[in-house]
């Protein structure tokens, strides 16, 4: 299971990746393999507002469906289209070709209680 | 002419010209020449008897309640006893149109009006409707009522609806489609809502807390008091999905845990054909104070006369045509008649032991993650086969060569690689006991042969479906399939 350095965390599983103001938003390797094999994605629309927590898109597998969640409050900027026709990249690539978002964070003192790859590491092995 | 192990062939491919084969009676009926149709309608073309032997051969690969255990968690597919089709097949059923004078159909009025006077005694609800089709029809309705009791309160701010994360998944998808936000809450480590959580999201702008209780994994809410008192506090509302109903056959009336509306499935709790089998029939019920907005018509009885009552003062409206799915009403009307009250007790008493002596014998074999004490249905884990590179999906599909439809996976989402066995009262012992043996030999196969399970099931037309490919580029009619068939190098049916 792949848990990157340089990555942020949230306990639900979505990973931030920070660069100045603005970060890039995607789902774990360890949620990728969780939910198994994927076939959808619903993204937000560019220029909406998400607050810390909120839902922000969905994601179905053959198993389940599951939301996905804002680690901080942000803007989308942009979205990767990609993703609608091949949601495998999801789950062939979670930290590269299968990123979901590029954000504004609108506050960058949320992006200091985000997990370090240490402690998600062992938010998910307990 | 195709075995039980292989595809029949697609009705349209049928091309057998009339001319050549001996049709034993025709049938018609003489029309005007104006009216007769100049243009064939490109029907198949097939011979009475390869029509037979078509749909006898398909019905020979269904599988259903009548074929083997069927432990489906959460849908109940208990047996369907043969005398509720009996009665519902006479004609002085199947015959009436929903049109006819209210004169006419007295007697079937009668059976409306008490089978609601049986759904109010079980549930100790106020007032029921009928209309609704099935469980989610259901739903949507009483999320419909709660929000029409709201707004007529001018209590417009109430946009949040709460479920747990054991829910089904129909309530929040309910509660979406009704305009709500939905507030998730975790459950606690006994599996049940967790009150701290629940007192965390609880403010003014909750409209409703939906529940099913017993819960998905079976275990029932024994602070469900405290729980309604918490959400009637702030104004909020009580909606009880009915699907896990079974168990509480008069033993628990859904009114006396606090809530205000809700959804019986009486395709699952009172024993009708479902899940493919026939349509359900999802009647909800209310209590006193929101029983002004129930869907036209309702049944009023006056001396001994029956009516159609179309005078709800605050009515929502129609949720469908006329007076919901008549006939399943009728068998499940029949079922409650055929039981009483001792024999629905005892059909509660039943599902219940039958879950909770299936539970001891498995959790031998799998792992147990909530231990207490079930009601209907328990949740395992299929954990134990990752050692041997398998998943619950394998196992599951395995059952299938040993002759079971195969229980609920994935599901509640809560327990990691979920298998969700509800047996009902209509099994068993010795049935149960051979479950649970075939289970044991499976998970030895697991060990000792991993790749039986994994290329599962192996006694079907088709093995292994790919669900993938089939959620990302699905084939859903007869031209894309014959499209599919030029374009690949699929092989057509024979």
């Amino acid at each position: 299971m792949e848990i990157k350095d340089s990555l942020l965390y949230t306990p639900s599983h979505e990973w931030l990746k920070k660069e100045n103001g603005s970060g890039i938003v995607g789902i774990t390797d360890y949620a990728q393999n969780q939910l198994g094999d994927i076939v959808f994605i619903e993204m937000p629309e560019v220029g909406k507002t998400y607050a810390k927590g909120e839902s922000f898109g969905s994601i179905e597998s053959v198993k389940a469906v599951s939301d996905l969640y804002a680690p901080v409050d942000f803007e989308v900027v942009q979205v990767n289209d990609t993703l609608s026709s091949s949601p495998e990249l999801v789950n062939k690539d979670p930290y590269g070709q299968g990123w979901m978002l590029k954000i504004k964070i609108k506050d960058d003192s949320q992006v200091n209680q985000l997990l370090k790859s240490e402690d998600y590491k062992k938010s998910i092995s307990s | 002419m195709p075995g039980n192990k292989q595809m029949n062939k697609f009705i349209f491919d049928f091309n057998e010209k009339s001319e050549d084969y001996v049709t034993p009676v025709k049938t018609g009926i003489i029309r005007p020449n104006h009216m007769v149709r100049q243009q064939p309608l490109g029907l198949p073309q097939v011979s009475e008897v390869s029509l037979v032997r078509h749909f006898t051969n398909l019905s020979r690969k269904n599988f259903g309640v009548d074929n083997g255990f069927y432990p489906l968690g959460s849908c109940t597919m208990k047996y369907n006893p043969k005398i509720n089709e009996k009665i519902a097949s006479l004609k002085d059923f199947t015959e009436p149109h929903p049109l006819m004078d209210e004169d006419l159909i007295q007697g079937h009025l009668e059976m409306l009006y008490e089978m609601e006077q049986f759904l109010k005694e079980i549930s100790g609800m106020a007032g029921i409707t009928f209309q609704p089709s099935a469980g989610a029809h259901g739903e949507i309705t009483g999320i419909i009522l709660i929000k029409a009791f709201h707004n007529h309160h001018k209590d417009i701010d109430r946009k949040k609806i709460i479920v747990p994360d054991s829910s089904h998944g129909t309530n929040p998808a309910t509660a979406s489609i009704a305009g709500f936000e939905v507030v998730e809450i975790k459950s606690n480590p006994e599996g049940l809502v967790d009150l701290t959580e629940l007192e965390k999201v609880l403010d003014d702008q909750v409209a409703a807390l939906m529940l099913t209780n017993p819960n998905t994994l079976g275990l029932f809410e024994k602070h469900i008091l405290k729980i309604s008192k918490m959400v009637h506090d702030v104004g909020g509302l009580l909606y009880y999905d009915g699907a896990n109903l079974n168990p509480l056959f008069g033993r628990v009336k859904i009114a006396d845990m606090g809530f205000d509306v809700v959804h019986f499935n009486l395709h699952k709790s009172f024993s009708t054909p479902h899940g493919g089998g026939g349509p359900g029939a999802g009647p909800v019920g209310v209590n006193k104070k929101i029983m002004s907005f129930l869907p036209v018509p309702l049944i009023k009885k006056k001396d001994d006369r029956y009516t159609f009552d179309y005078n709800v003062r605050h009515s929502i409206g129609k949720m469908r045509s006329f007076y919901g799915n008549f006939n399943v009403i009728l068998k499940s009307y029949f079922y409650i008649l055929s039981l009483g009250l001792e024999g629905l007790r005892s059909v509660s008493e039943k599902a219940i032991l039958n879950a909770n002596y299936l539970k001891n014998q498995l959790s031998r074999l799998l792992e147990l993650p909530y231990k207490n004490h079930c009601m209907h249905e328990f949740v395992l884990s299929g954990k134990t086969l990752n050692q041997w590179g398998l998943h619950t999906i394998d196992l599951a599909k395995r059952l299938i060569d040993y002759g079971y439809h195969p229980p609920t996976v994935y599901f509640p989402l809560i327990v990691d690689e979920a298998i969700m066995i509800e047996p009902t009262e209509t099994e068993s012992k010795e049935t149960l006991d051979t479950f649970a043996r075939d289970l044991e030999r499976i998970l030895k196969e697991a060990k000792s042969d991993p790749d039986k399970l994994k290329k599962a099931p192996h006694s079907t037309p088709v093995g292994r479906l790919d669900e993938v490919t089939a959620a990302r580029q699905p084939i859903v009619t007869y031209d894309e399939y014959k499209d599919q068939l030029r374009t690949s190098n699929l092989e057509p049916r024979t």
